[in-house]
């Protein structure tokens, strides 16, 4: 296991390494100018030299290359090219957003997702899973943006049962705060739902008729604990493994939630930041995202040897 | 039509006149026919489970798939119920524990345990009769462990279903289960996953799990068929044991007519729904009534393994059955091929074979062609993972050769080795060290063409009809596709010799187009058979190749081998684990454990005069023998 943390990790840095020059380039590649942005369209050719100097831009890509992964080791991701905020400021306000709502976000989907999967297998072929089926197919065809601006304007404006916009500090005010993300983190969290639902619902399918349930039932077991301990439990092991390919897929969903619910996260500084070349900001956001992807993948698959304990430590399988 | 007629007239069975006790086979369904005087059973004792009339449905328009089965088990007994996949033994005891799968459902009749009627039972009070007063012993000790779960967890489960109150009590209670059912250390082992048990410790685990509620009725469904001999006998007896002690009554459903012999007092014959032929081992064994029973009985290969076979070599100074101090003292010695066997009548359909060897008294040395396949100290060493440097030898020092035209055993239990042997022959391995000469020819050594050229020349046939043909070919596709890969023929040629090799199987033409999944397992191990013979090879490894096979299909394909090995000179590596087999087709038999040879001689060197301990233990685990006439 220790063996296999390191591989793991050693394989992590190389993807960091991979990203952060994918990133660099890619910036730069981009149409336009950082510091025409910064200067203004009026700007003068010696005023723009000035600024690409400052920002060290004037030399060749291989040595910004170097000097911004100098910088970065010792923790300093740079200033921000349109406000001149220290990059780590930035980061630091608006990552708790969005992580508070990804989390909030995921929860509800493993819950309501796992809820319906396991409604739908049981009810096979009658209303309830011909219900969560709908479901299933609203929260996967449906872009979330539109299901966004519906909850808006039904559940918000109109019943008036949430705030449409806004952001309260979780960790100052943990009710009020979760209660404003709870719409975002319904609507971001639908579609994930729906995958889990529907990935739930197979698995249980092919799980409940298998030897063990059988034989489960043959030692004459309660209805629940072979649902649960029997079925539930060996069905998960697919689903961890199909969670932690969506949540990737989240962090793109919380750019654009973000946008719908005017939520001051990472969504939106990045979305700021691309409009306006900010170079550092776009750098550093990639980077983070790229770590959190690594971070997300270690975590399924810890959490995949705890569901499946013939890959734990020793485990000849 | 005269099963039906039959088991009609067991339906009045409401009488209770208790069939369990016919003596008469071939009159059992008349419930007056009742001869009291067999067995220990108590006649004045109501049975404890009647089965009356028993029909199933899948599905609500479906015709039944049990057509009336009615039986009786009284208290103590065991009664096997023997029949081919296909036969209803399965949804029989899926009806008695309200487990029938899918949309399958009790259409007709009754079940009565101690009377009460368990087809119109419902669920809740169905969930407190299993697992308390019937217990089931499942067939596949490898899926029927929740693999999430630990073993003891899934002991305990039973036992606080059953109402045993406290942690700590059901801990001790099933720790005690785990050494009655013969699980060493069983206090550690508690806490471990099914993956760290093996096959044959698992299916203790659930010996211990259906014994957990003291049931009064036990249900085994094949509970060793997929474990090795030995360890297969061992949880047999050990099975008897418990049940004798407790005196549970016994359903064992089986499709070996020698287990079902060995192991019970009475057998119930099922073939298509029906249950065909009722009686003692004794009378369905050595005087079947019915023209199916028959035919079971003589395709049995355990049953007719230790002793109906002839002499392969009739020139020897012993005949059928004989023991083993008759046999000549001139044999072959070990470790030379068999030589040549010239006969032309393999074997017929019972299992007999007669084969002339070519000089009166001594077979045959390596006097004739040189051996297809050599085989010189090779060995083969795994690494272990996760341990640097600790190999497992997986084959160790094993060398024989192989005659062209005959057919070599290679007998071993799980982890003897012999199909890494299989599968460094086939040049899917790289041994450690030795060769593997085909042809004289050493194909562990060559590369590129010439191991291609080698490669056609020895081709596999494996275990599991199912797995090994892609589902989503055609017939023709799959038996040519060896054809394309080598670029032999033009299309219409090749369409031709897929036409040939399809009659070479027996198979009719039509089935060309069609796909494996509309095939029967022997339909599709006849194709594997087309597809292995594609290429004109000379010698095929048969990996287990009847295995999977129900006996009387089994008996079918063996024929269907032998007659290719006559008419198309092949030679056969058989990598067995069942002697039965080995005894009813092979020549020569290479005993193999844990890596090594141990026994190295012909059939009936190896069968009749074993030297080896473990060969005598094989042999002797083989089920049926005392029922062999």
């Amino acid at each position: 296991m220790i063996r296999y943390i390191f591989t793991k990790l050693w394989q992590s840095a190389l993807t960091l390494v991979l990203a952060s020059v994918v990133v660099f380039i890619g910036v730069r590649a981009l149409p336009g100018d950082p510091a025409l942005a910064m200067a203004g369209e009026e700007a003068s050719p010696e005023q723009l030299a000035a600024i690409r100097s400052q920002l060290g831009l004037d030399q060749s890509i291989p040595a910004q290359y170097f000097a911004f992964v100098g910088k970065m080791l010792h923790g300093d991701l740079g200033n921000s090219t349109r406000t001149g905020t220290a990059v780590r400021d930035l980061i630091g306000t608006t990552l708790p957003v969005t992580l508070w709502l990804s989390v909030y976000a995921i929860v509800v989907a493993v819950l309501v997702g796992i809820l319906f999967g396991v409604i739908a297998e049981r009810f096979r072929g009658r209303w309830p899973e011909w219900l969560t089926n709908g479901f299933a197919l609203i929260g996967l065809s449906v872009p979330n943006f539109w299901l966004g601006i519906l909850a808006i304007l039904y559940l918000a404006v109109t019943l008036g049962w949430f705030p449409a916009s806004g952001y309260v500090d979780v960790i100052a005010n943990p009710l009020r705060g979760l209660y404003y993300l709870t719409l975002p983190a319904l609507i971001l969290g639908t579609s994930l739902a729906a995958v889990i639902m529907r990935q739930t619902r197979a698995s249980m399918i092919e799980t409940m008729s298998t030897d063990y349930v059988r034989t489960a039932k043959a030692k004459g077991l309660g209805g629940g604990r072979v649902l649960f301990r029997y079925g539930l439990r060996n069905s998960l092991i697919v689903v961890v493994t199909i969670v932690g390919l969506q949540l990737g897929g989240l962090i793109s969903g919380a750019v654009v939630t973000e946008r719908i619910f005017a939520l001051p996260g990472f969504g939106k500084l990045t979305l700021d930041a691309v409009f306006t070349r900010d170079y550092p900001v776009i750098q550093a956001v990639v980077l983070i995202i790229t770590l959190s992807y690594i971070v997300i993948n270690l975590a399924v698959d810890v959490l995949y040897s705890v569901v499946n304990p013939r890959i734990r430590v020793g485990g000849n399988n | 039509m005269q099963q039906d007629a039959k088991s009609g007239n067991a339906r009045d069975g409401g009488d209770g006149g208790s069939m369990g006790m016919t003596g008469q086979p071939g009159n059992f369904g008349q419930s007056a026919v009742t001869v009291g005087a067999q067995k220990q059973a108590v006649p004045e004792q109501a049975p404890l489970l009647q089965v009356r009339n028993l029909q199933v449905r899948f599905g609500e328009t479906a015709p039944a798939v049990l057509h009336g089965v009615s039986f009786d088990m009284q208290r103590g007994e065991r009664v096997a119920i023997v029949g081919q996949s296909g036969s209803g033994k399965s949804t029989t005891i899926g009806a008695i524990l309200g487990l029938l799968p899918g949309n399958g459902r009790v259409s007709g009749g009754a079940i009565l345990l101690d009377g009460q009627d368990l087809a119109t039972a419902t669920d809740a009070s169905l969930r407190g009769i299993r697992g308390k007063r019937m217990g089931l012993v499942p067939q596949d000790p490898m899926s029927n462990l929740n693999p999430a779960m630990k073993v003891g967890a899934q002991i305990a489960d039973t036992l606080a279903s059953n109402g045993l109150k406290g942690r700590a009590a059901v801990k001790r209670r099933a720790v005690e289960l785990m050494t009655e059912a013969g699980i060493p250390d069983a206090a550690r082992r508690y806490g471990q996953y099914p993956h760290e048990f093996s096959g044959g410790m698992r299916q203790r685990v659930l010996i211990a799990i259906s014994l957990a509620g003291e049931p009064d009725l036990l249900i085994a469904d094949e509970p060793t068929s997929a474990l090795d001999v030995t360890v297969q006998r061992q949880i047999l007896n050990h099975l008897q044991t418990l049940v004798d002690a407790r005196g549970t009554s016994l359903l064992f459903i089986t499709h070996d007519l020698g287990l079902a012999a060995d192991r019970t007092d009475r057998i119930i014959v099922m073939a298509d729904g029906r249950i065909v032929e009722m009686g003692t081992p004794a009378q369905i064994l050595l005087d079947p009534q019915e023209d199916y029973t028959k035919r079971l009985v003589a395709a049995a290969p355990s049953v007719t393994a230790s002793g109906a076979r002839e002499p392969v070599l009739p020139d020897l100074a012993y005949g059928t059955g004989s023991s083993a101090e008759s046999v000549s003292p001139s044999g072959t010695p070990s470790g030379t091929p068999s030589g040549t066997l010239s006969g032309t009548e393999r074997r017929t359909a019972s299992g007999t074979a007669t084969l002339t060897g070519n000089g009166p008294g001594v077979p045959a040395v390596a006097t004739g062609p040189e051996p297809i396949l050599v085989l010189n100290h090779l060995v083969k060493e795994f690494n272990l993972r996760g341990q640097r440097g600790s190999t497992v030898r997986a084959v160790d020092d094993v060398s024989f050769s192989v005659a062209r035209g005959t057919t070599t055993a290679v007998v071993g239990e799980s982890g003897s080795g012999k199909t890494t042997v299989a599968r460094i022959i086939l040049g899917l391995e790289e041994p450690t060290s030795g060769e593997a000469l085909i042809t004289g020819r050493s194909i562990t050594a060559s590369s590129g063409a010439s191991r291609r050229s080698l490669r056609r020349k020895v081709q596999p046939v494996f275990q599991d009809p199912y797995g090994s043909l892609d589902p989503t070919f055609s017939i023709e596709r799959l038996i040519d596709e060896p054809l394309r890969v080598f670029k032999v023929g033009s299309r219409v040629s090749r369409q031709h010799r897929v036409a040939q090799l399809l009659d070479h199987v027996a198979l009719p033409r039509t089935v060309a187009q069609r796909r494996p999944n509309e095939l029967s397992g022997g339909q599709r191990q006849r194709v594997a058979i087309a597809r292995a013979l594609a290429l004109e090879p000379e010698l095929l490894i048969c990996d287990e190749a009847v295995s999977a096979l129900d006996v009387l299909v089994q008996d079918q394909i063996l024929t269907l081998l032998a007659d290719l090995q006559e008419r198309l000179g092949l030679t056969y590596l058989f990598i067995t684990h069942d002697l039965a087999v080995v005894w009813q087709i092979a020549h020569h038999v290479v005993v193999m454990k844990s890596g090594k040879v141990l026994e190295d001689g012909t059939a009936d060197q190896v069968f009749l005069a074993p030297e080896a301990d473990y060969t005598k233990e094989l042999l002797g685990a083989i089920p049926g023998a005392a029922f062999a006439s």
